[in-house]
């Protein structure tokens, strides 16, 4: 029992700081790309402190750190300050809870000598039983959007309240597509555990994106909506609602909602990386001594294991903040219409074929003389062009609202002008 | 105004096509932009280190400077067309008599006050004399305001300061 909680307890610390650490430093990577997809330089000065040694501006998270705390942190008089107070905690809590069932790794080779009872081998997760760990990590990210809401309402602005409704109603839309994404995995691994999801990947080889196209589209869109990144950034659209629900705040207060949103963006790469691009999985790098997927590995395997975990993390995570320059923000319309028009039945269709190939993978294979996997993976890339060509044929997130329409008699006759 | 009003010319938006409404040309487009800025030479510089590159001096409008002519002495005739000019008033002479033969009066005092100049280039423009021009020197800085106000002796040694570089306008026309 008491192993238990002193291994768990290393987990959390080891989990806690990384990502504080992470998030800090993805703070300094955003900027970097920020300015390089500009021709700029981005932060390049503060190094180590009270000295000249620039470091390439890698002192710069601390220096933004200390800013933000030692900032006068006004609490204005007509807010409700319960709720006020209570908003960044609750989207700091909820950002850093989903972490407790998400893996950082595989599992450690048996090292610890045996009667100090910690069961081995080590899985890197805090919690590593939890079997219902990605209803685990919806719930949690649902809980989100009361941090967003309550900061919104008790700011008692309306730029805020704006912000914090467009975000709430995003969410809760874009939580239909995730949870169709996801659906199609779960089903394809038979498991709701993490580590189930991504040793089936490891065992057959093909990831899941090579397999669900489909899911994979409908997932990283609704992905990007959940953690409010651009092109979905609506809630916090500084053209219109000057900062969105975080106007009224400050210094502390206004780190913890930013670091959650950084968390957010970190909690929705990692879940990319673990259903659709194979997890800790690469081919021959990381197989473990039974099976690819298993969990009797070496030293060199396990930590290759945590080593590409980070690095499709990262990679991820610099499409993200690539993607934040290379497309303009959608109308809310648009967003809304992209949600319920086309990622849901998106959604419902990658449902369909998985669930026909899950059936019928064997009998395809047999009749086109190719290997179970294959045939799903291209019954998977006929329903995503499929999809592709029919949403661009019926073009269904085109809404003309304008008040005024096109009298009949003069429609047609601006092609002379 | 009704909508079937004549004077109303109505502007549909350009069909997208099956490719546009699929979003794909346009997703690998803004991709395709982003990535090779990302690794393009930047434009900003890095300043106190390194110098910004002016690409005409002579058309740079810095900090003033009073032309010397080919004996040393200082070419204003102290017209006043030069505070006449400055429309943010910064110019500030005082004329007395030409010690010279050549020329009726000359500056006693010639100060600007470069806190106020807005750096519009008018003074240059009036000069009748082409005594008094901008140079590109642009890390105008000071400790205090009475240290930004710029008299005869310090406008005299910019021009010693800088022609070289930026021969003066005459010297121009000459060569």
């Amino acid at each position: 029992m008491i192993a238990l909680m002193i291994e768990t307890l290393v987990k959390f610390a080891v989990v806690v700081g990384g990502l504080m650490t992470a998030a800090a430093y993805l703070v300094l990577l955003e900027r970097w790309i920020a300015a390089w997809v500009q021709d700029r330089r981005g932060p390049n000065r503060v190094g180590v402190p009270l000295t000249n040694i620039k470091l390439f501006g890698l002192g710069q998270p601390l220096a933004d750190g200390v800013k933000f705390i030692f900032k006068a942190d006004v609490t204005p008089r007509h807010v409700d300050r319960v709720l006020y107070w209570l908003a960044p905690a609750v989207v700091m809590a909820a950002a850093l809870c989903a972490f407790a069932v998400i893996p950082f790794g595989s599992v450690l080779p048996d090292f610890l000598p045996a009667d100090w009872g910690v069961e081995e081998p080590i899985r890197l997760t805090v919690v590593p039983a939890l079997d219902v760990a990605v209803l685990f990590v919806f719930a949690v990210g649902g809980a989100a959007v009361f941090g967003v809401l309550l900061g919104g309402w008790a700011s008692n602005n309306k730029y805020s309240f704006l912000g914090s409704l467009r975000s709430s109603a995003q969410l809760i839309s874009y939580e239909l597509p995730l949870g169709l994404g996801i659906l199609g995995v779960a089903a394809a691994a038979g498991s709701l555990h993490f580590n189930e999801i991504i040793a089936r990947q490891a065992d057959s080889g093909w990831w899941n994106i090579f397999v669900q196209p489909l899911g994979f589209v409908v997932f990283i869109v609704a992905a990007f909506a959940e953690a409010s990144r651009l092109p979905f950034d609506l809630s916090e659209a500084e053209q219109e609602l000057v900062g969105g629900y975080h106007t009224e705040y400050s210094g502390v207060k206004l780190m913890m909602l930013l670091v959650g949103e950084y968390l957010h963006m970190i909690t929705a790469a990692f879940l990319i990386v673990i259903f659709f691009l194979g997890g800790w999985h690469f081919w021959g790098l990381t197989d473990g001594v039974d099976s690819p997927g298993g969990d009797v590995v070496a030293w060199p395997a396990a930590l290759a294991r945590v080593a590409v975990l980070m690095a499709k993390v990262l990679l991820v995570i610099l499409f993200f903040m690539l993607t934040r320059w290379s497309w303009p923000r959608f109308r809310y319309d648009q967003l809304m219409n992209l949600a319920w028009k086309v990622m849901l039945p998106w959604g419902v269709l990658n449902i369909v074929v998985v669930a026909a190939a899950i059936e019928f993978a064997g009998r395809w294979a047999a009749a086109w003389g190719i290997s179970p996997a294959a045939a799903t993976a291209l019954a998977g890339w006929v329903a995503l062009a499929l999809a592709v060509v029919l949403t661009a044929w019926a073009d269904p997130t085109t809404a003309d609202n304008r008040p005024l329409r096109i009298p009949p008699a003069l429609r047609g006759s601006s092609d002379e002008t | 105004m009704k909508p079937d009003d004549p004077s109303i010319s109505w502007v549909e938006p350009p069909e997208l096509g099956l490719a546009g409404k699929s979003y794909l040309p346009l997703f690998v487009q803004g991709l395709t932009t982003t990535v090779r800025h990302l690794f393009s030479p930047k434009k900003t510089v890095e300043y106190p280190e390194q110098d910004h590159e002016i690409p005409d001096p002579i058309i740079y409008r810095g900090v003033h400077r009073l032309n010397r002519d080919e004996q040393g002495r200082v070419k204003c005739v102290a017209c006043f067309l030069c505070a006449t000019a400055c429309p943010a008033h910064c110019i500030d002479i005082v004329a007395a008599e030409s010690p010279w033969p050549d020329r009726e009066k000359y500056p006693q005092t010639f100060t600007i006050d470069e806190l106020r100049c807005i750096f519009c280039g008018m003074c240059e423009e009036a000069c009748p004399v082409d005594a008094i021009e901008l140079t590109s020197l642009y890390n105008l800085s000071g400790k205090s305001r009475e240290e930004m106000i710029f008299d005869k002796e310090k406008l005299l040694s910019i021009y010693d300061q800088t022609c070289q570089a930026e021969p003066s306008r005459t010297q121009r026309s000459d060569s």
